[in-house]
């Protein structure tokens, strides 16, 4: 069996992966997408993947993608409302009870602050304040004073764009010396480049592709990321991030249904839904008609920034300050 | 009881209130700079032309995405200095390919012409480097380095924008008043024909002032690096901040764009104060918009001047 694929740059821009997905479905006439990789992106061609019966596999975060389920759309990162859940647990341990929010003006933005609002009073944490940037913001100092007057204990940021590492940057700056937490966002080595010593010590869940040489041997996930992370930098020359991974999971799911039922859509679409144990980057996906994303809570770990690099958050670290 | 009514507003807690504004003043004056040194490639190409030219943030980001390659290579001055004339011939280039060939231009026609160069530049941009975000070192310590007074915190590079934008508009004030080059660059704005007449190549002061615009916005765009990072693509929201701060002084002033810079960083930072952050860019536009209709001369521009300009 012979994969072709077609790539169509969408520039993370939602009209432009609106017209390559009907081009793709009405002209190229393809078998399943993949993609997009951007929670805006894909809940604009949600509703046209499923009317025209189109497998899709969206690389992209956001919850909704899969709540409620379509019939033909999957995805393959982990939920973000799980980020949110991991984050306020590991707020939980260290006695942070007030916090502020930032989060940019885009899909994947919106999306993580309706998480974090409507979770926050379960862990009895109350967010003292909140606020939205422009996705293009080049310098947030006077957002970051507003969490320092607002006398946070910790904040929360939320955001895929280059104001993430700016963020942290400015408050540091300013002497705001509280914990920092980021979004599954921020596992990308290059805006911990950019933020340089600012990025020291953030606190952000993500899949454990990151950290795959400080993983147990016996972690089940452990070959898939090794292999992965390996083939995917001798090719590319670049640091392996999750993103890339989310693609390889998708493809990777797509192609094990095809081999199991055939090249037949329909057979296609039902083995992926009842798809059990599969091993990706992201974590062990086991679907069912009611999760078109079949991962758990557990896909993600706690990762901080050490010495420039990803590592896995320390237990003891979660007891010390206060 | 004044101390009373203080703490009854949230923000404002005893002494602190201070140093939060000294804060803010100084987040508005950090963002007032990265407009203003933006601002000031506006200026340039429209006291040579009449023209605005939009190409002047994809300037800003070439400059400092060549900085950053150069880097690799050279010390930090020296891929400041070369990415600054690669910039300037690639301005020169546009002029030549696009611009100089056409006989008596419309204002609108060129204006046009350079939004489309816009697009060009940043496509480019992404073939080469990708849509990774980049940046030159702090010029002077880290990241987190930080000049206190009391509890308000100034980075050194913030200082480093203003002293550089101070340096650039003074020494364009003495090229555009007292050399010949500049002078008759201004003659051609203001008359392209009377110009020609006394002897004065058009066409070359043209060219001029893309080389010269598209120097100050790589040199721009190498010291804002630091702060705001550099992307194929983040020329454009520094255009738009940049443009509305040339029309808000009064276009082809550079002092003035220097002050409305500032006045436009401050109101965004204390509007942050007061508001939700999401509102800081109605902030802009709604002071743009109010400029437009009551004062199109700009703040510090002549109301006289304006009327006879096409733009």
């Amino acid at each position: 069996m012979k994969i072709e694929l077609i790539i169509k740059d969408s520039g993370a821009s939602p009209e432009k992966a609106i017209s390559f997905a009907k081009q793709l479905i009405e002209e190229d006439k393809v078998f399943a997408i993949i993609g997009p990789s951007t929670s805006g992106e894909t809940m604009k061609i949600k509703g046209i993947a499923e009317e025209s019966k189109m497998i899709l596999i969206s690389c992209a975060a956001t919850e909704a993608i899969v709540n409620p389920v379509a019939k033909y759309v999957f995805k393959s990162p982990q939920n973000d409302s799980y980020a949110a859940i991991r984050i306020f647990e590991q707020m939980q341990t260290m006695g942070i009870l007030k916090i502020g929010v930032l989060s940019s003006n885009t899909g994947f933005g919106k999306a993580g602050k309706e998480q974090i609002e409507k979770l926050a009073p379960q862990y009895g944490i109350q967010i003292v304040a909140n606020e939205v940037y422009d996705k293009e913001a080049t310098d947030l100092t006077a957002v970051v004073t507003k969490l320092k007057a607002a006398q946070v204990q910790a904040f929360i940021n939320w955001s895929i764009e280059p104001a993430q590492a700016i963020v942290i940057k400015n408050a540091r700056q300013i002497g705001l010396a509280v914990p920092i937490f980021q979004s599954h966002g921020f596992g990308n080595i290059q805006y911990v480049k950019a933020a340089g010593p600012a990025a020291e010590g953030v606190i952000f869940p993500a899949g454990r592709l990151l950290v795959v040489d400080t993983l147990p041997k016996d972690n089940q996930q452990k070959a898939v990321l090794v292999q992965y992370k390996k083939d995917y930098e001798s090719r590319f020359k670049e640091d392996a991030s999750t993103f890339g991974g989310h693609a390889y999971d998708a493809f990777m799911i797509l192609v094990k249904a095809i081999e199991k039922a055939g090249p037949d859509k329909e057979k296609v679409r039902e083995t992926i839904e009842n798809m059990q144990g599969f091993i990706g980057t992201g974590g062990i996906f086991n679907f069912s008609p009611q999760d078109h994303n079949g991962l758990d809570i557990n896909s993600f770990e706690m990762l901080t920034v050490k010495d420039g690099k990803f590592a896995v958050l320390a237990k003891q670290a979660t007891k010390k300050k206060k | 009881m004044g101390h009373r009514t203080y703490a009854s507003i949230p923000f404002f807690d005893g002494m602190q209130h201070i140093e939060l504004l000294s804060q803010y003043l100084v987040a508005g004056i950090t963002y007032g700079t990265i407009y203003a040194v933006v601002a000031i490639g506006f200026n340039i190409i429209y006291n040579a032309t009449g023209i605005i030219n939009f190409a002047q943030g994809e300037f800003v980001m070439l400059g400092g995405m060549t900085a950053v390659m150069l880097h690799t290579l050279l010390p930090l001055p020296l891929a400041i200095l070369g990415a600054v004339i690669i910039t300037m011939t690639v301005g020169a280039l546009i002029e030549i390919v696009f611009i100089r060939w056409l006989t008596s231009p419309a204002v609108l026609r060129l204006t046009i012409i350079t939004i489309g160069i816009a697009i060009l530049i940043r496509e480019i941009a992404l073939a080469l480097w990708g849509t990774g975000v980049k940046a030159l070192p702090y010029f002077t310590g880290t990241a987190v380095t930080v000049i206190s007074i009391g509890d308000v915190h100034i980075s050194p590079q913030v200082l480093w924008v203003i002293s550089i934008s101070a340096v650039m508009v003074v020494i364009l004030h003495f090229f555009f008043t007292y050399t010949l080059l500049g002078r008759q660059m201004r003659a051609c704005a203001s008359n392209r024909d009377a110009a020609r007449l006394c002897g004065i190549s058009a066409k070359n002061m043209v060219t001029l002032s893309f080389v010269l615009s598209a120097g100050i916005g790589a040199l721009a765009g190498c010291v804002v690096s630091p702060i705001t990072y550099v992307q194929y693509d983040s020329g454009t929201s520094l255009a738009i901040k940049g443009f509305t701060v040339a029309i808000l002084g009064g276009l082809g002033n550079s002092m003035a764009a220097i002050a409305a810079g500032l006045i436009l960083g401050i109101l965004e930072s204390f509007s942050i104060w007061v508001m939700p952050t999401a509102y800081k860019d109605v902030i802009a536009i709604s002071i743009l918009l109010l400029i437009l209709f009551v004062r199109p001369s700009g703040i510090f521009g002549n109301v006289e001047a304006s009327r006879l300009k096409e733009f």
